[in-house]
């Protein structure tokens, strides 16, 4: 431990702390706390930075579970509480006028795709579909040609049922139970089927499936306006 | 050099027939100044750095006779233990520290001053063909065999270190030192070497 202690740790204000957590701090103080919450520049990340440290959560992720079912849950768990968290970051730095949270399903899941995305990965999602079954009005599907967190992983053929944007899906699954509309979030690869499937191989289906309520709620406001 | 041909048991006239007339294809094409040569990568080899075979794929039928796998095992343990011969024969002058202790950190000098470290076989040609090798810095080594003709390898083999910096390093699921099987790292290298192939 002695040895990661930075050199300068003494003479600095934060020294003492730094040598208490573990944790460095900068020297002229500023954490990132400091900075202003609503900057509005585009602040852009090393993707390759992302990519190993995403590889590190998904070995991370596999190391104590029994099966692929149980991987995604981790990877859907490690993303809830960024989609919790992002929902209020993101509605405090819209204009003031327009800092309302999505009141309906539609205005929710556009603001997913817009939004969401926009900050995440730079762009909006592909496409923004409702289940054409009957039987599944609860049912909406988010699609991304080409996951950014997916953008390195190659799953071997014996997980061929696992898709590591269960992450992505974490964090929608995180933005809808913070607006109040609770919903199970799930990814599934669809790049082998469909239209396209040759020129999208990696494309992914956010299912977005709300709890019976939220769609009990959605009728009464219809219902009423 | 030719131990691909010592490999092949039986006589398969097709392929012999074949180099020759690319090689007199190519020759022409340069005498007569055209800008078009004959370019085609005939496939990768990856090594580990223990001289394990992690990597092989052919990307042009016909090109090179077929060997089997366990003598690409071969080629590549060989291959490992060559280059790691060429690279202690060093010309005396340019090395003042004996080549082998350039790999120990720590040795007084310092960094600025250590000379570049010793490369090894690099290029191996024969009539029909031209191996070349890429050893990175962790010792894992691309072996390319081109054309003869092939011209801009350096560049070829270092987009395909960079490809497999991006689709193998970092997967996931891919174990160190272990057999590559990447579908991402296939797709993109066939698109990369498909495109070198037809230009």
């Amino acid at each position: 431990m002695s040895n990661h202690l930075p050199a300068g740790a003494g003479s600095g204000g934060g020294g003492g702390r730094a040598g208490d957590s573990g944790l460095r701090y900068p020297s002229n103080g500023k954490t990132i706390y400091h900075r202003p919450l609503n900057r509005t520049k585009t602040a852009e990340l090393s993707k390759a930075a992302f990519a190993y440290l995403f590889a590190e959560m998904v070995s991370y992720a596999q190391r104590r579970v029994t099966g692929i079912q149980e991987l995604e849950k981790r990877l859907n768990l490690q993303g809830h509480p960024i989609g919790l968290k992002l929902l209020d970051l993101l509605l405090f730095r819209e204009p003031p006028r327009t800092q309302l949270r999505p009141l309906n399903i539609i205005a929710l899941l556009h603001f997913i795709k817009i939004n969401v995305w926009t900050h995440l990965f730079g762009r909006q999602a592909d496409r923004l579909e409702k289940s054409s079954n009957p039987d599944t009005p609860d049912e909406f599907m988010i699609i991304d040609n080409e996951p950014l967190v997916n953008a390195y992983i190659s799953v071997p053929k014996e997980m061929s049922q696992l898709n590591c944007a269960a992450f992505a899906a974490g964090i929608i699954e995180g933005v809808c139970d913070g607006a109040g509309f609770p919903a199970r979030v799930t990814a599934h690869t669809v790049g082998d089927t469909g239209e396209g499937g040759e020129m999208w191989p990696g494309r992914t289906v956010f299912l977005v499936k709300f709890q019976p309520e939220v769609l009990e709620r959605e009728a009464l406001i219809g219902a009423k306006s | 050099m030719s131990f691909h041909f010592a490999h092949s048991s039986k006589p398969w006239p097709l392929p012999s027939r074949i180099p020759p007339r690319r090689q007199r294809h190519g020759n022409l094409l340069k005498k007569k100044g055209s800008l078009i040569a004959s370019l085609t990568v005939f496939s990768l080899v990856i090594i580990n750095k223990a001289g394990g075979l992690i990597y092989n794929r052919t990307f042009h039928e016909g090109g090179l006779n077929k060997i089997s796998t366990n003598d690409y095992l071969v080629l590549a343990g060989t291959f490992h233990g060559v280059h790691a011969i060429t690279a202690r024969l060093n010309p005396v002058k340019s090395a003042p520290e004996r080549p082998l202790s350039n790999s120990i950190p720590g040795v007084p000098g310092g960094i600025l001053t250590r000379p570049e470290p010793p490369s090894g076989l690099e290029v191996l040609e024969s009539e029909n063909f031209r191996l070349q090798c890429f050893n990175t810095l962790t010792g894992v080594k691309f072996l390319l065999f081109t054309d003869t003709t092939q011209t801009n390898v350096d560049v070829i083999i270092r987009r395909i270190y960079d490809l497999y910096s991006d689709y193998v390093m970092k997967n996931p699921f891919y174990q160190l030192e272990m057999p590559i099987r990447c579908d991402m790292f296939d797709r993109k290298l066939l698109s990369y070497i498909r495109e070198v192939n037809n230009r």
